[in-house]
């Protein structure tokens, strides 16, 4: 694929024999930078995105590190990083190794936007469907190559920007990753702070280049499934990760431009001191602002979550896409229910479009709108339960292989359960009003988005590894990784359901040490007292980590050769060439049956992939399998 | 290269299905553009007069004038745009797209209509 | 390796790739605008008696700007059809007039209708004062005729320095037609024709002022409204004024030579998102003009 055949976004390219010629011209004169760095080609963009939100990924878990010094050892010093980070960061934001409320805040805020925005969605989402996407559908690349590209370098000036924020007067931001009026609008502004480089405003600018990498990959990544599925890849015959993403795709495109309207207006706020989310007569340390009021801090709220609740649902559906590749290849059958699949995940898509204000208890909705949300919530829960059992269901009977990714992957569902199960609770605003804005709380998404969602990009690591660089990694340290990854995520996050219902709350500088309810002893140690044990698991687990990032890197030059399918799939990208070439496919394949067509009767092999032509002995393996059905 | 995936292969296709606006369509459609672009103009004027005539509550004119925006837009979407005349898939998009978007009119007004207390 | 159906379409969608790209760009927008408008309706409902301004945008110039908008939906669909019958001096003739339109569009909103704003000022009085104002504000008339209250005093600022000089305790304001004769039926309502301004000169204490401000997104949730979505609408028009003079500039003339079914494409994508862009200032004119 040649740059100049790309499309602009407006305009769809030559393809005439002019043009052709060019082509073979610079096509082998692309230079080190158009190929590895300002690529157009998908898996270049989808390694870029993975690297990129890898180290964002544990970049925003250090931060957390941090905070869990002050969590169990409040107004104690941090020895020698303190004082190290105190150079590092300024303006007095650890004293004497004393972590400073403000930077507290700050790195609260921080973790929060890096882990979702600039981790999680960039991996799961951009870096995998990069890569996967266009060759499980067999194409040659995204439909767009250059607004892919866009879309990357959109996604790493925000991530800049956002950390350029921790070294401005200031600090980062600090008004919690879902930025809450009126209280980010007035957060570092005012004397000793740049009207532009200060924590709020480059947070929100930020925000807008990371919003506008979404749409971006967004529209790719729906008109690339729609128009370049090889031929017979129909669409009740696409993997389910293909599915999940071409969801995840529509959740992106309708659901952040509202969030993308309430920055600029909260901008707008910062940079011109109008007053969409100020309301009349606010007073700011005892004097009232030069403003004219008539906002409200409620429509951010709605705004920030019309986005906000489908986002949990971009964090998921990847994930649960990636468990389902897996599980139907590590269990050699097909996955179970696999139309109930693709229609849960459609109507959780639907769904997750009206169920935001659930968020929202404590705002004083009324109950009619209240009753509203808590229906839907409750509803959305059933496409969740029903693939969460599909995925068990499938593993029922199998001669599972218990290999790194299945490990990765078997361990999300039962978190991920944990983590949905503990939500219903939340749903019912009588039960929020308790645990609203807990420790509860914070177990409950954790547990979907790290052991679950966090877990199955880890599992997807491993088994696409093999694709992208023709070698596998080593699966003694991919063991190594996995067990202490899993224990201490359980004993970083179930305590915390434990402290949520001590009601300690997650924005507490001091751990819950001044809450007198934190004194209750739990299973043997007080509310309080948990902090340590939980503080100690995190950086176990940052620990944890280092065997992932030497296996990766070292894999990619030592580890061991393999074929095309080391893994004996089913999907097309396993009929590519490892690593694929530009263009992907020597031979264009063919679909000819569904994607997860293991231990299909008659064959030699329990694996029949989605290109190998339909024989007699398959057409009576299918009538078999009918005729039981009935 | 497979066949439907081959440019030359789906140029056939396409030359066997023409598309609606063939090039002796379009001449024929010139003139229905230039009418639309009078009537929009009319309308403009329209919508123009009306805010300054009262139908009883301020609400009411509210209303008429967004009926009058609304039909215009429809125009400009129908005609202008090809939507009387497009493929399924862009109505599926859009189908999608306008019911998040009056969702979102519709629950934010009823957010506000609704509070605990005022 | 080609990319399939640049040009062409996939024979079980009917459509070419960026045309579902644009109409899925297009979707995000009407969400993107969606999001604008419903802070909008949120804001208006939400606001306090007298403090959702109207009849402060100027009509006449508003109508003609719709019109000029308008014109240029027709001018580039004509382009397009002109592309279609493979007449291309007709095409960059309509081309040319729509780029005009634009230009001409952007002009009267940054030279002129905005400018205008910024020079003008307004002082909201606080409640206790309103009073003290009645002959300026007229809201026992107002009261009768079933209106909303007034409750700001407008004009041109004849002591800019007050707004910064603390010592100054008073705002000079030369008035406004309606606190100038705020007993007028005449200026109850709206009108099409912006009154004149009057030589009457008040005296305003920046004691009973709640919020002295230009006419500025500053000013209240309306001009913060009005300027933001006009302002984001101004930025999408200067985004498909760029887009048609590339496709203007002899670039399209090689283009066409070489195949003129794509420039043709490539015209269609722009003027949807053209056509996009009218759509939205349909909405835009009457609700922050007119209603």
């Amino acid at each position: 694929m040649d740059p100049s055949a790309d499309l602009t976004s407006h305009a769809p390219a030559a393809h005439d024999p002019h043009h052709h010629d060019e082509h073979g011209h610079d096509h082998h004169e692309l230079g080190w930078w158009r190929k590895y760095v300002f690529s157009t080609d998908h898996k270049v963009i989808g390694i870029q995105y993975l690297i990129t939100g890898l180290i964002f990924l544990f970049l925003g878990f250090t931060l957390m590190m941090l905070m869990r010094w002050q969590l169990a050892y409040p107004g104690k010093a941090l020895p020698v990083l303190g004082p190290m980070l105190n150079v590092l960061f300024g303006r007095g934001s650890m004293p004497e190794g004393i972590m400073a409320p403000d930077f507290y805040n700050s790195l609260g805020a921080m973790h929060g936007t890096i882990m979702i925005f600039l981790g999680v969605v960039p991996v799961a989402f951009a870096a995998f469907g990069n890569y996967v996407v266009p060759l499980q559908i067999g194409a040659p690349d995204m439909t767009f190559p250059k607004i892919n590209m866009a879309s990357y370098w959109a996604f790493f000036v925000g991530g800049i920007i956002m950390l350029i924020s921790f070294f401005v007067p200031g600090g980062a931001a600090k008004s919690g990753w879902t930025a809450y009026t009126p209280l980010s609008v007035i957060a570092d502004s005012g004397p000793g702070h740049h009207i532009i480089m200060n924590g709020q405003t480059l947070w929100l600018i930020g925000f807008v280049f990371l919003i506008t990498s979404s749409l971006l990959g967004a529209v790719n990544f729906i008109t690339t499934i729609i128009q370049l599925r090889a031929k017979g890849l129909t669409w009740m015959r696409l993997p389910f990760f293909v599915w999940a993403q071409f969801i995840t795709a529509f959740l992106l495109l309708l659901a952040f431009p509202p969030l993308e309207a309430a920055a600029v207006m909260q901008l707008m706020d910062r940079l011109a001191a109008t007053s969409f989310f100020m309301p009349t007569g606010l007073v700011v340390s005892g004097a009232a602002l030069n403003i004219s009021g008539g906002g409200s801090p409620i429509l951010w709220q709605h705004l920030f979550w019309f986005l906000g609740h489908p986002e949990v649902y971009v964090l998921i559906l990847p994930a649960m896409g990636i468990v389902a590749e897996i599980l139907a290849n590590n269990t050699r059958k097909p996955l179970w229910g696999y139309k109930s699949l693709v229609f849960a995940a459609l109507v959780l898509g639907f769904l997750s479009f009206i169920v935001w204000a659930h968020h929202m208890w404590l705002t004083g909705m009324g109950t009619v709108v209240s009753a509203f949300f808590q229906t839907t919530t409750l509803i959305i829960s059933i496409p969740s339960v029903i693939i969460l059992s599909a995925f068990f269901i499938s593993l029922w009977g199998g001669s599972i292989r218990f290999n790194t990714p299945m490990l990765f992957a078997t361990a999300f569902l039962p978190m991920f359960g944990i983590g949905g199960l503990t939500g219903i609770p939340l749903a019912f605003n009588a039960a929020d009003i308790y645990l609203h804005d807990t420790y509860y709380v914070i177990a409950h998404f954790h547990y979907i988005v790290a052991p679950g969602t966090i877990f199955a990009l880890f599992a997807g690591v491993y088994f696409w590894f093999p694709k992208a660089t023709g070698r596998m990694m080593s699966e003694f340290w991919g063991k190594v990784h996995f067990w202490p990854s899993l224990i201490c995520m359980n004993v970083i996050f179930l305590p915390m359901f434990l402290q949520g219902m001590l009601s300690i709350h997650r924005r507490w500088y001091d751990g819950g040490q001044g809450w007198a309810l934190s004194n209750e002893k739990v299973w043997g140690l007080s509310g309080f007292e948990w902090n340590v044990p939980i503080s100690i698991a995190a950086w176990v687990m940052g620990l944890a980590q280092i065997p992932f990032i030497i296996n990766f890197f070292w894999s990619i030059k030592y580890g061991k050769k393999v074929n095309d399918n080391p893994w004996e799939a089913t999907t097309l990208e396993w009929a590519a060439p490892s690593p694929p070439p530009h263009g992907n496919f020597a031979v264009v394949p063919t679909a000819h049956r569904g994607p997860y067509e293991y231990s299909l009767p008659g064959r030699e092999r329990d694996f029949t992939m989605q290109n190998e032509p339909i024989r007699d002995s398959d057409r009576r393996a299918y009538e078999a399998a009918a005729a039981a059905h009935d | 290269m497979n066949e439907s995936n081959s440019p030359a292969a789906s140029e056939s296709v396409v030359q066997a299905h023409p598309e609606h606006d063939d090039h002796h369509d379009v001449s024929k459609h010139i003139k229905k553009y230039l009418m639309v672009g009078g009537l929009l103009m009319i309308f403009t004027i329209i919508t123009v007069a009306l805010s300054y005539f009262d139908f009883g509550s301020h609400k009411a004119n509210i209303a008429v004038g967004m009926l009058v925006a609304t039909f215009k837009a429809g125009l400009v979407a129908a005609i202008f745009m090809h939507l009387s005349a497009e493929r399924h898939l862009v109505y599926q998009i859009l189908i999608f797209t306008t019911f998040f978007v009056l969702v979102l009119f519709w629950l934010t007004y009823l957010a506000w209509y609704d509070p605990v207390v005022r | 390796m080609e990319i399939p159906y640049t040009t062409t379409a996939r024979p079980d969608t009917g459509l070419w790739n960026a045309k579902i790209g644009i109409w899925l760009f297009l979707a995000s927008e009407v969400m993107l605008f969606g999001g604008l408008f419903s802070a909008y309706i949120f804001l208006r409902l939400d606001a306090a008696p007298g403090h959702w301004p109207r009849g402060l945008l100027n009509v006449p110039v508003g109508t003609m700007n719709t019109a000029i908008l308008i014109a240029s939906s027709v001018t580039v669909v004509l382009a397009w059809a002109a592309l279609k019958m493979r007449q291309f001096s007709k095409y960059k003739f309509y081309m040319g007039i729509t780029i005009l339109c634009g230009i001409v569009f952007l002009v009267v909103k940054l030279a002129y209708e905005w400018p205008i704003k910024f020079h003008h000022f307004g002082a909201k009085i606080t409640p206790a004062a309103l009073e003290k104002y009645e002959p300026y504000l007229g809201n026992a008339h107002l009261r009768e005729g079933g209106y909303e209250p007034r409750v700001e005093i407008s004009g041109h600022l004849e002591n800019p320095e007050a707004l910064h000089d603390e010592s100054i305790r008073e705002y000079h304001i030369k008035l406004d037609a309606a606190n100038a004769e705020p007993l007028n039926p005449d200026n109850d309502r709206p009108r099409f024709w912006p009154a004149p301004m009057s030589d009457k000169i008040a005296h305003v204490s920046k004691d009973d002022v709640q919020l002295a401000s230009m006419y500025v997104p500053k000013h209240s949730t309306f001009f913060a409204t009005y300027f933001t979505i006009t302002g984001l609408h101004g930025l999408h028009v200067l985004g498909g004024v760029i887009v048609f003079i590339y496709l203007w500039l002899p670039v399209s003339a090689r283009l066409y030579k070489r195949n003129p079914e794509q420039l043709a494409n490539r015209v269609e994508v722009a003027g949807l998102f053209w056509h996009f862009v009218d759509l939205v200032w349909i909405f835009v004119f009457p609700l922050f003009y007119l209603l």
